[in-house]
């Protein structure tokens, strides 16, 4: 058990808002969050339309240690409009990236929860997310890593399904989500044969945690738990070196993204996917613990 | 107007642009020499196909082409909506492209984007928003969602939206909005080599889009937000 939550056995990521699992994530007493919400102001898009705000937008920025090492942290909350990103909501991240740029930590944790822009600020927010775009790239650049933490319950759908895969290394619980619709725009759009978003088990075979695993898009596993996401993400950055952006590193991408296209062409489930990666029995991977998993994905052919 | 007789306007002095299915890719005279054209026409829906063909496009020039100036011509509808294209992780080959593009301008390719017909969401954000920076003709349409969707998804009626709409830029469709909030450069009464070529000249390399959108009134928050959070204790 964790030293950190000495009342609780588990405390699942999934279900916490986005302050308990920084608490639970980062070394004791260690957070310090920047604009707490007694400094700051509800946005005024949202009051114009009767909807009530939040002091802190839905997401929490500040500095704190992970195992020792100081780092940045951004914690979208997903029980506050879907973590959906505004427009002080998506400073508040493009602020936080150009400190991490300028102060240099350890890294910068990104614990995303969010289905994307916000409607009811729909410019502002896909504007913004195009600024969180180039910021983490800048970050990267600037030679601090970003991770990307996804487990909460809305995921990482839209623009910031795009964010996620923009950070340096992607950690999923197998409850995690993540894509760039969401399914219930599929099945409204092109219907529920297309894709069943009532359908939880495939919506999961094809966007969640393990299934992303398997083919890479997401680099590590962690269980639905803080203690765990905080032991991934430490190890992880223990060995990690920020690689300058280059034509290399983005000519594999490339390659691996094309092969993967052609090799799983005209497949929509992923239990599909697994058997072409060469898992023997496909329908069991959803009830495999994770450990069983990276021991599935370690053994699979190149 | 087509494709051909914009290529023409924009570029008087001679191009050589194929269209492959509805990604265009190319090069052409500008004023100040020969730039590569990329992009997407007929309100492409952005898969894997178009994303991986404008990355790979995109690689070649910063490999052969080092510093040639990149045009690019968006009209996207946005994303591909598929459970095929899901499965592959369709975020991950965008944010792939959106890469790219970074990486050609951190190899100093000076990028400018044209809204030509459709600017939405996740076929936006990859490439015509990643570009130094993006301008619209005066027809074309920029948004994340029309207003009578908005109002199904929020549940706000959209006689309150279209009346809200009139003073506040933050949420409905039209390049005016992305203008006033900084997002879109300029708009252009129409296609013109010479603003092209000015475009090209005066393309910066930071992202002052926060900046832009106070001055021009109409993205009041963010840039003092990012600035209380760079001075928090």
């Amino acid at each position: 058990m964790n030293a950190r939550q000495p009342f609780t056995l588990r405390r699942s990521w999934f279900e916490a808002t986005a302050r308990a699992r920084l608490q639970a994530l980062l070394d004791p007493a260690s957070f310090r969050e920047f604009l707490p919400p007694e400094t700051s102001e509800p946005s005024p898009h949202l009051a114009v339309l009767d909807i009530p705000g939040a002091f802190d937008d839905g997401v929490i920025i500040g500095a704190g240690r992970l195992d020792g090492r100081e780092v940045l942290v951004i914690a979208q909350e997903g029980q506050f409009m879907g973590g959906a990103v505004g427009e002080i909501h998506g400073a508040k991240i493009v602020g936080l990236l150009k400190r991490a740029q300028r102060d240099k930590p350890a890294a910068v944790l990104f614990l995303a929860d969010s289905g994307g822009v916000r409607l009811h600020e729909a410019n502002a927010g896909l504007i913004a997310i195009s600024e969180i775009m180039r910021a983490v790239l800048d970050t990267r650049a600037a030679g601090v890593p970003v991770l990307a933490l996804v487990g909460g319950s809305c995921g990482a759908f839209g623009g910031m399904g795009i964010v996620t895969r923009l950070c340096s290394a992607v950690i999923m619980s197998e409850e995690g989500r993540l894509a760039l619709s969401g399914p219930e725009v599929i099945e409204t759009v092109a219907g529920v044969e297309e894709f069943d978003s009532k359908d939880r088990a495939l919506v999961w075979r094809v966007t969640g945690g393990k299934h992303r695993y398997l083919t890479g898009d997401c680099a590590a596993l962690a269980e639905d738990e803080a203690a765990d996401f905080s032991r991934v993400a430490a190890q992880l950055l223990a060995g990690w070196q920020e690689d300058v952006p280059s034509l290399a590193a983005l000519r594999a991408e490339q390659a691996r993204l094309s092969t993967r296209r052609t090799r799983f062409a005209g497949l929509r489930d992923g239990l599909d996917v697994w058997a072409a990666l060469g898992v023997a029995e496909p329908g069991q991977v959803p009830l495999m613990d994770r450990d069983s998993l990276v021991d599935l994905k370690k053994g699979l052919p190149q | 107007m087509s494709l051909h007789s914009l290529l023409d306007t924009l570029f008087p002095a001679g191009h050589a642009v194929a269209v492959e299915g509805k990604l265009i890719a190319g090069t052409a005279q500008a004023g100040d020499g020969p730039v590569a054209v990329l992009g997407t026409t007929d309100a492409a829906a952005i898969g894997h196909d178009i994303a991986l063909g404008l990355a790979g496009r995109l690689l070649d020039l910063i490999e052969q082409h080092p510093g040639r100036p990149i045009v690019f011509l968006v009209d996207t509808s946005g994303q591909a909506l598929s459970r095929a294209e899901e499965l592959l992780c369709l975020n991950g080959s965008l944010a792939h492209l959106a890469r790219c593009v970074d990486l050609a301008r951190r190899q100093g390719h000076r990028s400018v984007a044209l809204v030509t017909g459709q600017a939405v969401s996740g076929g936006f954000l990859s490439f015509g928003l990643m570009a130094d920076q993006t301008f619209a003709l005066a027809d074309a349409q920029v948004r994340v969602m029309d207003l009578k969707a908005m109002a199904r998804v929020t549940k706000i009626p959209h006689e309150r939206l279209v009346e809200l709409a009139g003073s506040s830029p933050t949420f409905a469709p039209g390049a005016e909005n992305y203008q006033r909030m900084g997002a879109i450069a300029a708009i252009w009464p129409q296609a013109s080599a010479a603003l092209l070529d000015a475009a090209l000249a005066g393309v910066d390399h930071g992202d002052t889009r926060l900046l832009a959108g106070r001055e021009r009134g109409g993205r009041m928050l963010g840039a003092a937000v990012v600035d209380a959070v760079l001075a928090a204790g």
